[in-house]
């Protein structure tokens, strides 16, 4: 996963692995080897800005679009018929793209793009322009292509799906890597020992049994039952709170409250520049 | 390789199968001849028949003009002049006022209530003057016949030595040559801005960076630069097979009607008339205007390297496209919108107008410094050195056209490297108003 503010360099970055753009300096490695354009081959790329010839057939077009991946016409023709017949496309091959709705084209290209059975798929905003339904047959897509050992490289704002999909995040702002590692990772090294307590009884007992152990961040009472965000304190952990206050309160339930990537995103862009923040962070 | 003939290939077939292209290929040549046909047909039809009133004053003309069935003319004369509104009441469709002094100020002036068409101008004008010329002669006492002797027009022959004294069509030739020049002059800028379109479609679509993903940009570029060309010499061919059947069929029919006209003797072959009416002393072996001209194919087509110009011709003509669409591919790929080509275009159509305008000049004076160096100059010399070429010129200088040549291939694959570098980063920049400067600095980016 590849997420950065809007010039952060994202696609910038994604056309230097493709090769569309010589890099200033460096090199990309593969493998471990310099990229050879067999790699190039081996690559799906779905870009952000990604459009079709509107006056050209959609079978006639997937299938140039597939040969120029290499692909011969037969293989490539079989192929795409199965797609087409599984994403409910099969009676438009001989329509022309300008009379398909945008999410059809969007389908087309993602097609196009995994068809040639590539090993490293590149992804920039594979999201958007599809409505619910359409998005989530894409996602489901790019799982079974994860499990299927396909490695993935996605280029999105959208942080819910960063958290569900990715293994690995790598955080980019002005051209520089500023975080990157596992998403579990991550989340984990920026959690902030806050908790969430929820329970009956009375909370100036909860206060007062809390002591040292932590800090009332805020709390709030809806039927009877009190809920607490409450930060440890001094080495503290969860069970020494538990320990401290399970005489005073009932407990309904505890959770660490670990940071989503969106705010992890945020924080680390604001500690590198903070005017990010206002200038261009998008969703 | 295989990638460009891909690209090569859906730039053809895509715009080989448009309605638009069918209908142009076929429509293109009708439109021509069909044009030429009609103003011809339209020349020759008459509104009606024509009744002139000729006011004699000079006692010169009465009853001496020939009247015209198939024109429908017909004369009336007086010595006495007709008033403009008795000239309307009357049934005359035309009032001719020929004065007293005729003889030496030469004027006839026509009044008319439709304007005649130019044939009936010519008949009447050539009439008149016919009976004028008689009547100087009688006036001067000069025998009509040795008139005709001292007035046959010189036969001004060319002949070349250094070609075995054969007679020289020099003029003609350079004719033939403004035509192949004027052709590449068209090809290139309809089919040049064909491939500006397409690459500006294929930003506008942003299917471009799909594209690059799986080509480079400079294959992208040349495929459809080759693909266009290969559209540009099919309709080319198509024309040339479709006009030659239509124009051999619709001569025919010219003809047919020219034929019709002539036996009306016309006086637009005034001289043939005059020598028939005088029993003037023509040489009976000469051939006519039709077989001249014949022979004059026939010399010209023994004469002409036939093979070379056809070769040289293609040869210019793929040069200068190439040199001038890659050019404009690169204008395609700087610019978001078709508006925004203006400023890039122009400088990009002086040379090839320049190059037109020398090849005018060419026409009459094969020999000249302008055409000299506007033949050797890549961005003119695909229009110009045709005319060389087509004179044979070209052929006596064989290093000049070597170097033209040389020199036309140099620029295109300059013009390509340079397209190229420009191209591959304008195809991904949008929303940027391009400048010169920028197109600058485009050339020395790095990838």
């Amino acid at each position: 996963m590849l997420v950065g503010a809007n010039g952060a360099g994202k696609t910038t970055l994604i056309r230097i692995i493709t090769r569309i753009t010589g890099p200033d300096s460096g090199r990309v490695l593969l493998d471990g080897h310099a990229m050879t354009d067999a790699d190039v081959a081996r690559m799906g790329y779905l870009p952000e800005e990604r459009g079709l010839y509107k006056k050209m057939k959609v079978g006639e077009q997937a299938l140039y679009l597939a040969r120029l991946k290499g692909m011969d016409k037969a293989d490539a023709s079989k192929k795409l018929k199965d797609w087409f017949e599984r994403w409910d496309l099969a009676g438009w091959w001989n329509k022309k793209v300008e009379e398909l709705s945008k999410g059809m084209q969007q389908k087309v290209q993602f097609i196009t793009t995994v068809l040639h059975g590539p090993k490293l798929l590149i992804l920039d905003e594979p999201f958007s322009g599809f409505d619910p339904i359409n998005a989530e047959l894409i996602r489901g897509e790019i799982l079974r292509l994860r499990n299927d050992g396909v490695t993935i490289m996605l280029s999105t704002h959208s942080m819910p799906s960063v958290e569900e999909m990715c293994d690995h995040i790598a955080l980019i702002d002005k051209s520089r890597v500023v975080l990157h590692g596992n998403v579990k990772e991550i989340r984990r090294r920026y959690a902030t020992d806050t908790y969430k307590l929820e329970f009956r009884g009375h909370k100036v007992a909860f206060a007062d049994a809390l002591a040292y152990h932590g800090e009332i961040l805020e709390h709030k009472e809806e039927d009877g039952i009190t809920t607490a965000r409450v930060k440890l304190l001094h080495g503290a952990k969860l069970n020494n709170v538990l320990g401290a206050t399970i005489h005073a309160v009932d407990y309904i339930g505890a959770h660490e409250e670990v940071p989503r990537m969106h705010d992890i995103f945020i924080r680390a862009v604001s500690e590198t520049t903070p005017e990010a923040i206002t200038s261009g962070m998008t969703e | 390789m295989n990638k460009i003939r891909l690209i090569i290939w859906r730039e053809f077939i895509t715009r080989v199968r448009k309605p638009s292209f069918l209908i142009m290929t076929i429509l293109g040549p009708l439109l021509i001849v069909g044009a030429i046909m009609a103003t011809v047909f339209l020349a020759m039809q008459e509104k009606g028949p024509q009744t002139i009133y000729i006011h004699d004053a000079a006692h010169l003309f009465t009853n001496k003009l020939t009247p015209n069935e198939k024109l429908g003319i017909t004369y009336y004369y007086s010595y006495d002049d007709l008033s403009d509104s008795a000239f309307k009441a009357s049934p005359y469709t035309m009032m001719i006022h020929l004065n007293e002094k005729i003889i030496t100020n030469d004027q006839a002036q026509v009044f008319y209530k439709d304007m005649p068409s130019q044939h009936v101008q010519n008949y009447v004008s050539k009439d008149l003057e016919k009976v004028l010329r008689q009547a100087k002669l009688a006036l001067d006492s000069v025998d009509v016949n040795s008139y005709d002797r001292y007035s046959q027009p010189l036969k001004f022959e060319l002949y070349d030595i250094d070609k075995g004294g054969k007679r020289s069509y020099d003029q003609v030739k350079a004719g033939l040559g403004f035509a192949f020049g004027y052709l590449i002059f068209i090809f290139i800028f309809v089919y040049g801005v064909q491939v500006m379109r397409g690459v500006m479609e294929e930003k506008q679509n942003r299917i471009v960076e799909v594209l690059v993903s799986s080509v480079s940009p400079f294959q992208l570029m040349m495929g459809k630069i080759v693909g266009i060309a290969m559209v540009g010499l099919t309709q080319f061919l198509l024309w040339i097979a479709i006009t030659s059947v239509l124009s051999s069929v619709g001569m025919g029919m010219a003809k047919d009607r020219m034929a019709d006209l002539a036996s009306a003797q016309m006086p637009g072959q005034a001289t043939v008339q005059l020598q028939q009416e005088i029993g003037a002393t023509t040489d009976p072996n000469e051939a006519s205007e039709d077989a001249q001209d014949m022979k004059m194919v026939f010399d010209l087509w023994d004469e002409l390297p036939v093979a070379r110009i056809v070769g040289l011709f293609l040869f210019y003509f793929l040069g200068g496209y190439l040199l001038y669409s890659s050019l404009l591919a690169a204008i395609g790929a700087a610019v978001d919108a078709e508006s925004d080509t203006q400023q890039f275009m122009f400088p990009i159509t002086i040379p090839l107008m320049v190059g037109i305008f020398i090849a005018q000049t060419a026409v009459y004076n094969p020999d000249g410094p302008a055409v000299f160096w506007s033949s050797i100059i890549p961005f003119t010399s695909p229009v110009v050195m045709m005319i060389r070429v087509a004179t044979g010129n070209a052929f006596e200088h064989p290093w000049e056209l070597a170097l033209s040549m040389v020199l036309l291939v140099a620029a295109f694959i300059g013009t390509t490297w340079l397209a190229g570098r420009i191209y591959r980063t304008g195809i991904l920049m949008y929303g940027k108003k391009v400048s010169w400067k920028e197109l600058g600095k485009w050339l020395f980016y790095r990838g």
